[in-house]
């Protein structure tokens, strides 16, 4: 058929959400043709290639018209072009701004510059994710970190109520900002087989506790850096490391309280010279030596606890926050 | 000084960016009405200005007020270089001047500019304070309400309908100009858009002159065209029923006197006829200067017994209305009162011709545009008349001179007038005029149905509770009386076969009946109906001026024969007797004529079973030409039964005597009037011969004759869960639900091949029209079961070789549970909770997302506390720990704030089901131009219609919500033209739409609909006693 024009415009817009996922996906119009005929919908309502093709087609240009608005979802709501119900407005943003977990763990803490974008063809070959794809969610990340950057309040207020997202999405994309703006390498091939959500929720511990805006909710990017003080604060904890007494009574009293608690005491013994919570030296090891989670739940709740009693260690309040997000982060980490 | 128009420019968002190196715009406003121009300040690198600008006051005459458009254009201020437009609005401010309908324009209107599109919006607030003219001479006409309703408005009443009204101005186009060779496209497209928003204007004007002349406050069925002939000029023409409307005032309507059938009387019929909620309004006579009981018929006073109220210092109808008067209406003894069908008619009949002959002092053609009419106001239908005449447009001596146009138009109403005269019928209803232009060719067509009216309801005034009881004197029951024929069955205008109504039994039908109207809402049918069409393509050979006209004018009579006999195929192959809502157009090309009948089969109960059709060899002795025949014979048969099944046609087994026609006419003809200017001045009249009396023969005589057999095979009926129609509703489905889905698509077909046949164009015709209607199901396949309703095909031959089909429709769910007859309960939606919702007034679109806009408005200013109550909001509360000044100047900041989109609803129908209609604020009408050089980088020309055409929406529904409606009713598109240079990478494109807007409410279970129900039901019952 050599049809030269073929629209279709309602007054309500129209759009399949199966087409918007397609659409989203990077597919181009003749490919989700096909994924659309293997889906059956042909059958479902007898209908001929041809109707297929045009109905994608109509739909990938409201998408593609759409786009635009879509970059501030928040002009969604008060633009007069397109006419679409509220709850199809939330479900438009939400899909447009979810994220791919095996596209998002390559970028994670990656710097959103120009020069990772230039990446992305290989994150795309890599996570065959499409590059079209890629680049819709690079530029959402880049964009909600470009917006964010410079704002007062609590991050994943801000995200969610500038890009109108749900809680949850809203909570990944502070993660996403958080570990872009801290740099934080999460590439390690021995970090490879943790999970986006496990960075995620680490991120919220840490934002939730060690930013600045733990304590201050009216600074600029409070929820993105650190707590510097705290930070400062942190080295003095290092007072149970070198302090040898303290070390010692500390760790004692970590054993006596695990004894007879678990089979796997033995390490944990040997393991009771702490020092500072780090991936390599904590949880590396101990998932070489096969601790169960209720292993490492009981060793950490009592390491935490046993520091409370030891009567020379002045750094309670610190304490607290360091260990709080320490355990329930590596609680989370601890995984196979 | 009779009037004074005020506006204030509030606020602006979304701008685009005009100063690249700030990446803002320095914007300003100028509002400019007649010669007066006023200018805002500038509000300085803003995307978002505030504005808030004093009151810009404009005195003008109301003559003006009713031709102009407030013209708003939106600039990026530049201290050095002239400074740049973004975009314009035009407001038309008509519906301000009547008192009935919108007192304020206030809202968020799109920015828009002829090149670019949309860019921004702009919040601006109108309001016209008028004076009392006491001049008689004027030459306003403010307070004329218009509708393009082709129904009595819903929360009005008719007191009396006057009949037609039209006018024509012309105009050079700007486009044609020599100045438009210097000039930039962006300046001729603008020149062209006010050019049409000012002829409309005037042309409204004028025909509102017109109206109150004729005693009339109101146009109803209000249909406005432009003609763009190109050199010899831009031609905006209306047409349209002068009427006297009164308003309802919803609580005290009566509702006693709901004509409602059994068969059409479910609840949501509250919808789908004027009936609604009883509000019936009634045809009678109520001048001011009538008092007293009604008097006897021959000493009513008629508008012209009483001293024209306005006497115009100059004509003004540029018509020669004058003229031709001798050409009565009054049926010739001959042909209408010898001897009459039944008993009753014959005094009828005198009464009706007495009524027209005191109204045709006043009016020359007794047409009217309407295609629904009040119960009891339709007698008797006679059948289709159309008329079309083959013009050469530069042979206009005077092109800039209406006179020429005028005589066209006159010659062709009143070939319409005879041909209705033919029918014995002395009312043309459904009337609708049409054109299509190729170079210096037009054709002019019109069309509508022959009809008889009861002269009863343009005697007597208030009806509004006596009307049940006429229904016991009136010689026909209202569920087969308008199908009885109209015209002497001794004397024939054409030969017919006649049968006793299978209905009342008593007077005689025909045994098809096409017609232009919607289906009479009382009308008893049997199963549901469907949409049929006839499409043709003829080829033509290139030519020049007389030589082309006369080519094109032999095509149209096979043309019109061909389509006709498809139609009639169809129509049989369905099983059904009945169309309605006969459109028949006829478009011309450079080489080739396009022709498209849509209608909508309905199986009359009134009306005797079709029979089926046989197919005939021409040689009876080739033995595998007679299997063929076989096969193809059995194909069909299969095919009728199928449809039976599918449309539910089971009519009640009739006895064989009471077929019996006292007519002994051998064959069973059907005629469809019509004729053409060119040709001589007899009517040719086509007779469709149909072979035996309950059979249909098609013969078989050569491959052409095989390939239409096929090609009646082909239409593929709309799968599960859908139906069809081109008429307002669907005849046999009465519980719709509030799922509503206005549309419009328009597909462009390039024909590749040079040497097509007919039949090759015919088959590439056809498909283009099914594909479309098989991507519609496919489209709205969520809102299962649904029909699409009033679907409107447009065809035309914008170049030698493309074809371009524009349709809009609306896509109504209905409950299928319910879909026999009477549902004893509103059919309230169930799948539909949220488009419901949504039609709520007012309505925010997002109250939620809206709100959160608010919210996000903190980044710049602040969190305003209390501006939305929802739940996302509240779970906010640690977000905003701002100043108190802050959020309260935000609150008072309008840009941002609680501005959401309030829902416009869109429809072609009348109505919108599950609502009711509580105001009518004015007529849209609205035309705009679209013109790229990108035309790659806009996606193409799919890109650029696709956009063009929301855009179109976007703009509607901005008008309808600051006139503070929440609906338009009676939407169309007019026009829709569109053309392209790929190679130059360009593309312009036109379109013209029109449509009420209107107020609507939801019909909530609890207030209106018990009483309604209570209505339906008593009255119908009323109904079957009275059959």
């Amino acid at each position: 058929m050599a049809v030269e024009l073929d629209v279709f415009v309602g007054n309500t817009t129209i759009m399949d959400e199966e087409v918007y996922q397609l659409w989203l996906d990077g597919y181009t119009v003749n490919d989700a043709v096909k994924v659309r005929m293997e889906g059956g919908v042909l059958e479902e309502f007898e209908a001929s290639a041809d109707v297929l093709l045009s109905d994608t087609m109509d739909q990938y240009r409201t998408f593609q018209m759409c786009e635009r608005l879509l970059h501030s979802p928040a002009k969604l709501a008060n633009q007069l072009l397109f006419q679409i119900p509220p709850h199809r407005q939330a479900i438009l943003i939400e899909r447009y701004y979810a994220f791919d977990d095996a596209f998002v763990r390559e970028v994670l803490g990656k710097k959103l510059s120009k020069g990772t974008k230039k990446d992305l063809d290989d994150i795309s070959a890599k996570t065959s994710v499409t590059l079209k794809s890629c680049r819709r969610q690079f530029d959402n990340f880049k964009r909600v970190f470009k917006v964010v950057e410079e704002l007062k309040g609590p991050l994943v207020e801000n995200i969610r109520q500038h890009f109108l997202l749900s809680d949850k999405l809203a909570r990944d994309y502070a993660a996403i900002v958080f570990f872009a703006n801290n740099r934080f390498e999460t590439g390690k091939r021995k970090l490879q087989y943790l999970t986006f959500q496990d960075f995620a929720f680490c991120a919220g511990q840490l934002i939730n506790s060690w930013t600045i805006g733990a304590v201050d909710n009216m600074v600029e990017d409070m929820d993105v850096d650190l707590d510097k003080e705290f930070l400062q604060e942190l080295k003095e904890l290092k007072i149970l490391i070198t302090d040898k007494d303290l070390l010692d009574q500390h760790k004692s009293l970590v054993c006596t309280a695990l004894r007879g608690k678990t089979k796997a005491f033995n390490e944990m013994e040997a393991r009771a010279n702490f020092k500072a919570f780090a991936f390599e030296t904590f949880i590396e090891p101990c998932r070489s030596d096969r601790w169960t989670a209720s292993d490492m739940r009981l060793y950490l709740t009592h390491y935490t606890n046993s520091a409370h009693i030891l009567d020379t260690f002045k750094h309670q309040v610190v304490w607290d926050r360091y260990m709080g997000v320490i355990k329930s982060c590596i609680f989370k980490m601890y995984h196979d | 000084m009779p009037g004074k128009l005020k506006a204030k420019i509030v606020a602006g968002r979304h701008l685009p960016v005009m100063d690249r190196a700030s990446d803002l715009t320095d914007a300003f406003v100028e509002v400019k009405f007649g010669n007066t121009t006023f200018k805002t300040d500038v509000c300085p690198k803003s995307l978002n200005p505030q504005w808030n600008s004093e009151w810009f006051k404009f005195e003008v005459d109301d003559e003006d007020l009713q031709d102009e458009p407030l013209q708003i254009t939106v600039l990026d201020h530049d201290t050095y270089s002239a400074n740049d437009a973004i975009g314009k609005v035009y407001i038309d401010i008509d519906p301000l001047l009547c008192s009935e309908a919108a007192s304020v324009i206030s809202g968020w209107f799109p920015i828009y500019d002829t090149i670019h599109g949309i860019r921004g919006e702009i919040n601006v607030l109108v309001k016209v304070e008028l004076f009392n003219d006491l001049n008689r001479f004027r030459q306003s006409s403010c307070g004329v309400k218009f509708f393009c309703t082709t129904s009595i408005p819903r929360c009005y009443r008719a007191a009396m309908v006057h009949g037609f009204v039209e006018e024509l101005v012309v105009n050079e186009d700007p486009e044609y100009q020599w100045i438009d060779r210097i000039r930039t496209p962006r300046a001729s497209n603008e020149a062209r858009q006010r050019l049409i928003s000012l002829m409309s204007g005037e042309l409204q004007r004028k025909i509102g002159l017109k109206v109150l002349e004729m005693g009339g406050n109101a146009v109803v069925g209000y249909l406005q065209c432009f003609d763009l002939e190109g050199e010899s000029g831009l031609v905006v023409r209306a047409i349209g029923t002068a009427c006297t409307l009164d308003k309802l005032s919803s609580g005290s309507a009566p509702n006693t006197n709901t004509h409602v059938h059994p068969n059409t009387a479910p609840a949501s019929n509250a919808c789908n006829s004027p009936s609604k909620d009883g509000k019936e309004p009634v045809f009678g006579e109520d001048l001011p200067s009538f008092s007293g009981p009604p008097t006897p018929f021959r000493a009513l006073p008629t508008s012209s017994s009483s001293p024209p109220p306005f006497s115009p210092s100059k004509p003004c109808s540029r018509q020669s209305s004058s003229s031709d008067t001798d050409l009565s209406l009054t049926p010739k003894t001959g042909m209408g009162s010898g001897g009459s069908a039944g008993k009753e008619a014959g005094p009828l009949k005198t009464l009706l011709r007495q009524q027209t002959q005191t109204a045709l002092e006043q009016r020359e053609f007794p047409f009217f545009t309407l295609t629904s009419f009040p119960p009891g106001f339709l007698v008797h239908v006679g059948g289709v008349v159309s008329a079309r005449s083959v013009k050469l447009l530069d042979r206009i001596h005077n092109p800039d001179e209406p006179e020429t146009r005028d005589a066209w138009w006159e010659e062709i109403r009143q070939e319409i007038k005879s041909h209705a005269k033919a029918l014995g019928c002395h009312a043309v209803v459904g009337y609708s005029e049409s054109t299509s232009i190729c170079e210096e060719v037009c054709i002019l067509s019109a069309s509508g149905t022959a009809a008889i009216l009861n002269p009863r309801y343009m005697r007597e005034g208030c009806l509004d509770i006596g009307s049940t009881d006429h229904r016991f004197e009136e010689p026909s029951p209202p569920s087969c009386g308008f199908c009885h024929i109209p015209y002497d069955e001794l004397n024939m205008p054409f030969p017919a076969q006649l049968t006793y109504c299978y209905h009342c039994r008593r007077q005689k039908v025909p045994d098809v009946l096409f017609t232009t109207i919607d289906m009479p809402p009382e009308a008893a049918v049997t199963g549901k109906g469907c949409l049929i069409q006839a499409r043709l393509c003829r080829l033509k050979k290139k030519a020049q001026g007389e030589v082309n006209a006369t080519a094109i004018s032999n095509l149209l009579p096979f043309m019109e024969y061909e389509l006709h006999t498809q139609l009639m195929n169809k129509l049989k192959l369905r099983s059904m007797n009945a169309l309605f809502g006969l459109h028949i157009q006829i478009s011309v090309g450079e080489n080739m004529l396009l022709g498209l009948a849509s209608a909508t089969g309905v199986y009359l109960t009134a009306l005797p079973a079709p029979g089926g059709i046989q197919i005939a060899g021409k040689t009876p002795g080739d033995l595998s030409n007679e299997h063929h025949i076989l096969t193809i014979q059995k194909r069909i048969n299969d095919t009728i039964t199928k449809n039976k099944e599918l449309y539910q046609i089971n009519p009640p087994e009739l006895t064989e005597e009471v077929v019996g026609s006292p007519i002994p006419e051998p064959r069973q003809r059907s005629r469809l009037f019509r004729s053409h200017s060119e040709s001589s001045d007899e009517l040719s009249e086509l007779d469709l011969s149909h072979g035996k009396k309950d059979a249909f023969v098609l013969e078989i005589d050569d491959t052409d004759a095989v390939e239409d057999i096929h090609s009646l095979l082909t239409d593929a009926p709309p799968p599960t869960g859908f139906y069809s129609c081109n008429t307002e509703i669907m005849p046999g489905i009465y519980n719709w639900t509030t799922g509503v889905q206005m549309f419009t698509s328009v597909r462009v077909f390039r024909l590749s091949n040079a040497n097509l046949t007919n039949q090759g164009l015919n088959k590439i015709f056809t498909d283009l029209c099914e594909n479309l209607l098989k991507s519609f199901y496919f489209k709205l396949r969520s809102m299962i079961p649904c029909c699409l309703c009033h679907l409107n095909f447009t065809v035309a031959v914008p170049e030698e070789e493309l074809i371009q089909v524009a349709v809009t429709a609306v896509a109504m769910t209905f409950d299928k549970d319910q879909t026999q007859e009477k549902p004893a309960d509103k059919p309230v939606t169930k799948g539909c909770s949220e488009t419901e919702e949504q039609l709520q007034f007012p309505l925010e679109l997002c109250a939620d997302s809206s709100s959160i806009t608010t919210q996000t408005s903190s980044k710049i200013s602040g969190v305003p506390e209390s501006t939305n109550v929802s739940p996302r909001v509240s779970s906010l509360e640690r977000s905003s720990p701002l100043p108190e000044g802050r959020s309260r100047s935000l609150r008072s900041n309008r840009s941002f704030g609680g501005s959401s989109v309030p829902v416009v609803k869109m429809t072609p129908l009348s109505f919108l089901p599950g609502t009711r209609i509580i105001k009518y604020l004015g007529i849209i009408n609205m035309f705009f131009i679209r013109e790229t050089t990108s035309l790659r980088e806009e996606g193409g020309v799919s890109g650029f219609l696709h956009s063009f055409i929301a855009e179109v929406f976007a703009m509607v529904r901005a008008h309808v919500a600051a006139l503070g409606g929440n609906a338009v009713v009676s939407y169309s598109m007019k026009e829709c033209v569109l053309m392209e240079n790929p190679n130059k990478n360009q593309a312009q494109c036109l379109i013209n739409v029109s449509g009420d807007a209107v107020i609507c409410v939801i019909e909530t279970d609890q207030e209106s609909m018990p009483s309604t129900i209570n209505v339906v039901q008593t009255c119908s019952s009323g109904a079957d006693g009275a059959t």
